[in-house]
């Protein structure tokens, strides 16, 4: 899945342009204004009482992308995927889905759109308690008006999806954590929507679970393919599961790439000392870590591909008696040797 | 009611000793200049009236009284709103009595008998709540019959259900609303916070200028003491709804419609089930204090028998209400509980035609529809309760009057003697200053208005008794409160032990309290109190148990990990932590006391309560009772206002 890039000549699912989002009195003035605009969190505050959650972002998301939105609590994540289906009321900006724009709907086509393109699984699972697995399964087709019997069917091959076979009688309060979050993806995938939106889907699990479920939502999108915006403050997460990755602070996009390109070309300070303690061979690529060749390079060692995991190349690197060089398409980029590949897996501390 | 606190904020700590000492001394202060001036100033300006004596306000409420009942069937205002009202839940009530209480439709029982009640009551249990309620239910309304008591119980159950039902069919809508409507909130919160702090005795005289002495009167009053329960649960229920799920529901596309019907409503289900439970225990509390306006039933049974000083009587029939009271709250209680069980189709069905058939029987066959008067308990109730009562009264006499005596002495006669004794004047302005040294400004302000308008209504000196026993029972209950609180906020195994006889004696309707102490002290205006005292203990006790409990276990393990005795533990940081409970288990006791105390007046307690139950006997004491009411409420709302404010002042750490 990693280094998917987006492909220019695609149409993106999703585009956001200035996407502001203000809570506090007279919130509309604060993205109009310039002056306003570039104040810091605590001075927009004391100035005018209001909180920009979701300040002047842009992203485009590719269809039958994993995008992952990731950043600290409080930094607006949250916020920013709520304003796409307008679950919060964005402030100002444009939210293109499929050409259309949004948050210019009116109420039932908005509705529309949130019963048959979007769904969306969340941190607290939001399930309905008084309904058991299979019902809860079944509402997003309930509202939509399909018949029992069809939503029922189609509520079992999902449960079965998910693995949760078996279960589809028993009521939310008598599952785990796990578990009833698979309930929760099971509902977001039986209306067979567009977009999957995750909100923190895996934060309130256990370790163990959590990267359970990471590896269902891995296998859930390689079965179906669609498209995925995830929202994460866990960076190990998302490098697993994000083709690409925003990184927000204060309401603010501070960076957006692949995981290689955070780790391996962070935009300042801030995203930096984030990646800091990533393990460097699981994320790089030869691409970031070699060289050009010296004259001296012998030049008839074994051949590898750019974008090979520093650490899969690392027992060929180190077994050949000869640097290895990195090609593509027949064209040699660079060479990597013994020494780029240690200085990667000791924690050499910068590229 | 002296506010001690220190806040847990240690930064404001010193400062708030010296402010909390202060404003203890300027109390004592002010009670010192009080008592000295009451020695020269006694019996002045007492604006003492005699039991039969009537100001010039008294004779305007009863001129008042007389026009509206000679406009009654012209005045526009009558004729077109008030009268369609009592007309409608008139024929209501007389419906519902029809089928289960009163010779109706040209026969001379009603149309379900005894048999077919119990056997609908079972099956309803069962249908709504599960199979031990229901034997309970069926259980208890046998005993109702066997206890001689079947057609008061009856209508009692007729004028409830009736109250219920319109309760539920206004409160739901209405707490819905409320649920989802910050404005509405706002703007009917206030009024069900009104309503709650009023004791329920004194809807009744207003009521019964509009609508009449009976069961109209009777109804609407136990629909307003009824209804705020359910609006506010249902209400409550609603906001609570949990926020993810409520997302959830809207980000799959739901409608209003849906949300409210999928989502909100069944998730609120089981608080607004609590709510109903509230609502029909109100109203049963409600129908039984509503006889002294002359609604049938149970009630009526007790207060003929308290005025007659029949305790074997007023016990049977306290019992009768007990036995009402348990089967209700405990059917409803289980409704809530039930969870996700369903009853089995089958058995519901079987038990559906057996239910028929029980009715059809108690339709048709006499002995299905009258209860037998062979088999009865109650006439033996009455006898062995009546005894009981004679041997106590004459046997422990000595033991019971020294009681009674002793705190009579001692606590209840020197408070009345200075509150009803000293210059009226003298009494408001110490109870205004007081209001500013341990409440606010705004609150001594409405103890100035409440005051002022006390003395209109002509009814000083009975309110200053009325104020005195309330003052007396409250200081008993917290006292009770803060010891049965603290043992049960420490103590798990003390708070599953005790708490489910709290929640008992709270569901139990005023009235039926009296019927003991009458018995054991004989009318006086000491029984009223430890009525009373009884009465509202349950709220206090809870209320300081929660607020102990509520107390950071980190705080209490830091405190007993630096050496801290148990007493040192509770005095040092538990009681100082929930002084917010404590002011606020006052506040709760005081109202509760209150109306308690007024209930009173019927076994001796004399003063306001006497006065509004006299009213309602006695035409030309009318308007007394109509003043007396009012004065009730002024001193609630006097009493609610200044322990609020006393709260507010220590949450905000005493600091002002």
């Amino acid at each position: 899945m990693h280094g998917t890039q987006v492909h220019d000549t695609q149409q993106p699912v999703i585009s956001v342009r200035n996407l502001w989002k203000v809570f506090g009195p007279k919130a509309a003035r604060v993205p109009g204004s310039a002056e306003l605009g570039a104040l810091s969190r605590r001075e927009l505050m004391d100035r005018t009482g209001c909180t920009a959650a979701v300040r002047d972002i842009d992203f485009d998301v590719a269809p039958g992308e994993v995008f992952v939105v990731m950043g600290l609590s409080g930094s607006g994540k949250s916020t920013l995927v709520r304003c796409l289906t307008r679950l919060v009321e964005p402030t100002a900006g444009e939210v293109i889905f499929e050409g259309e724009d949004i948050l210019a709907c009116d109420p039932k086509r908005l509705r529309d759109l949130r019963r048959h393109k979007f769904a969306m699984v969340f941190q607290h699972f939001g399930l309905l308690p008084h309904r058991c697995v299979v019902d809860n399964v079944a509402y997003g087709l309930e509202i939509r008006g399909v018949a029992k019997a069809e939503r029922t069917k189609r509520a079992k091959e999902v449960i079965e999806l998910v693995g949760l076979g078996g279960y589809e009688m028993s009521y939310p309060d008598q599952l785990s954590g796990g578990m009833q979050q698979r309930v929760g993806l099971a509902r977001a995938l039986a209306v067979d929507p567009d977009v999957l939106l995750f909100d923190e889907p895996f934060s309130a699990l256990d370790p163990l679970i959590r990267r359970d479920m990471q590896s269902e939502v891995i296998r859930l999108h390689r079965e179906v393919g669609k498209t995925m915006v995830f929202i994460t403050h866990d960076l190990s997460e998302a490098l697993k599961l994000g083709d690409r990755i925003l990184i927000m602070r204060d309401g603010a996009l501070v960076q957006i790439g692949t995981g290689d390109e955070l780790v391996a070309a962070p935009a300042d300070d801030y995203v930096r000392d984030f990646v800091r303690d990533v393990p460097r061979s699981h994320v790089l690529t030869l691409k970031w870590i070699m060289r050009p060749p010296r004259d001296d390079d012998p030049l008839d060692g074994p051949e590898l591909g750019p974008d090979v995991v520093v650490r899969e190349a690392t027992r060929s690197v180190l077994a050949a008696e000869k640097p290895v060089k990195v090609v593509r398409d027949g064209e040699l980029l660079g060479i990597v040797g013994d020494e780029e590949i240690l200085s990667v897996i000791a924690g050499g501390s910068d590229s | 009611m002296a506010a001690t606190s220190s806040s847990p904020v240690s930064r404001t700590l010193p400062r708030v000793h010296i402010v909390v000492r202060d404003r203890g001394r300027i109390v004592l202060g002010i009670l010192a200049v009080w008592l000295l001036l009451w020695v020269f100033l006694r019996g002045m300006h007492t604006l003492a009236l005699g039991g039969a004596q009537l100001t010039s306000v008294h004779h305007w409420f009863n001129n008042l009284n007389d026009v509206i009942g000679a406009n009654r069937n012209s005045n526009p205002v009558f004729l077109y709103f008030f009268n369609y009202i009592r007309l409608f839940v008139d024929e209501f009530v007389i419906f519902v009595q029809s089928v289960i209480a009163q010779p109706s439709f040209g026969r001379p029982l009603p149309l379900i008998g005894w048999l077919g009640v119990v056997a609908l009551v079972g099956f309803v249990s069962y249908a709504v709540a599960n199979i031990r309620v229901a034997v309970l239910a069926t259980a208890g309304f046998f005993v109702l019959g066997l206890q001689g008591l079947w057609r008061e119980s009856m209508d009692t159950l007729a004028l409830t259900l009736a109250a219920v039902i319109i309760s539920l069919v206004i409160g739901i809508p209405l707490g819905i609303w409320a649920g989802l409507s910050d404005r509405f909130a706002r703007l009917i919160t206030p009024v069900l916070d009104f309503m709650q702090i009023m004791p329920s005795f004194v809807y009744l005289a207003p009521l019964t200028l509009f609508f009449l002495i009976g069961p109209a009167s009777a109804t609407i009053a136990t629909l307003i003491y009824a209804a705020p329960p359910v609006i506010r649960l249902t209400a409550h229920g609603i906001r609570s709804a949990p926020h993810d799920t409520v997302e959830a529901g809207e980000s799959l596309g739901s409608t209003r419609t849906q949300m409210l019907t999928k989502v909100l409503l069944p998730a609120a289900k089981r608080t607004i089930v609590l709510g109903v439970n509230q609502t029909i225990m109100a109203a049963l509390a409600m129908v039984t204090i509503a006889a002294l306006i002359d609604a049938p039933g149970l009630g009526k049974t007790v207060i003929k028998a308290l005025q007659t000083l029949d305790v074997g009587t007023a016990f049977n029939a306290g019992l009768a209400i007990v036995v009402m009271a348990i089967v209700l709250d405990r059917v409803t209680t289980a409704a809530a509980d039930r969870g996700r069980r369903r009853p089995n189709r089958i058995v519901l069905l079987a038990g559906a035609a057996a239910t028929v058939f029980a009715i059809w029987l108690s339709y048709t066959y006499l002995w299905a529809a009258e209860f037998d008067a062979r088999l009865d308990i109650g006439s033996t109730i009455v006898l062995w309760a009546g005894e009981a009562t004679d041997w106590v009264q004459s046997t422990l006499a000595p033991v019971t009057n020294g009681i009674k005596d002793a705190f009579t002495w001692v606590l209840i006669d020197p408070l009345q003697a200075l509150l009803a004794d000293s210059p009226w004047w003298l009494v408001a302005v110490a109870i205004v200053a007081i209001s500013v040294v341990i409440g606010s400004v705004r609150a001594a302000i409405v103890s100035a208005v409440c005051l002022g308008l006390l003395v209109a209504t002509g009814l000083w000196s009975d309110g200053m008794t009325t104020l005195a026993s309330t003052l007396v029972a409250t200081v008993f209950t917290m006292v009770i409160g803060v010891v049965v609180g603290v043992w049960m906020g420490r103590s798990q195994r003390a708070d599953r032990v005790i708490r489910p006889v709290l929640d008992a004696a709270q569901t139990m309707p005023a009235f039926v309290y009296l019927v003991p102490f009458l018995a054991l002290f004989a009318a006086s205006r000491f029984t009223a109190i430890a009525a009373a005292v009884v009465y509202a203990a349950p709220v206090a006790v809870k209320i300081v148990a929660d607020g102990i409990r509520g107390v950071s276990a980190t705080t209490v393990e830091a405190a007993v990990a630096s050496g801290s005795s148990t007493w040192q533990t509770i005095t040092k940081v538990q009681l100082p932590m929930s002084v917010r409970a404590l002011t606020l288990a006052t506040n709760q006791g005081l109202i509760y006391v209150l109306s308690m105390v007024v209930v009173g007046g019927l076994v001796g307690a004399g003063a306001l309560g006497y006065d509004v139950v006299a009213g309602f006997s006695q035409g030309q004491l009318y308007g007394k009772g109509l003043a007396a009411g009012i004065a009730i409420v002024l001193l609630g709302v006097m009493l609610d206002r200044l322990t609020q404010a006393a709260a507010n002042r220590t949450q905000r750490g005493g600091s002002r």
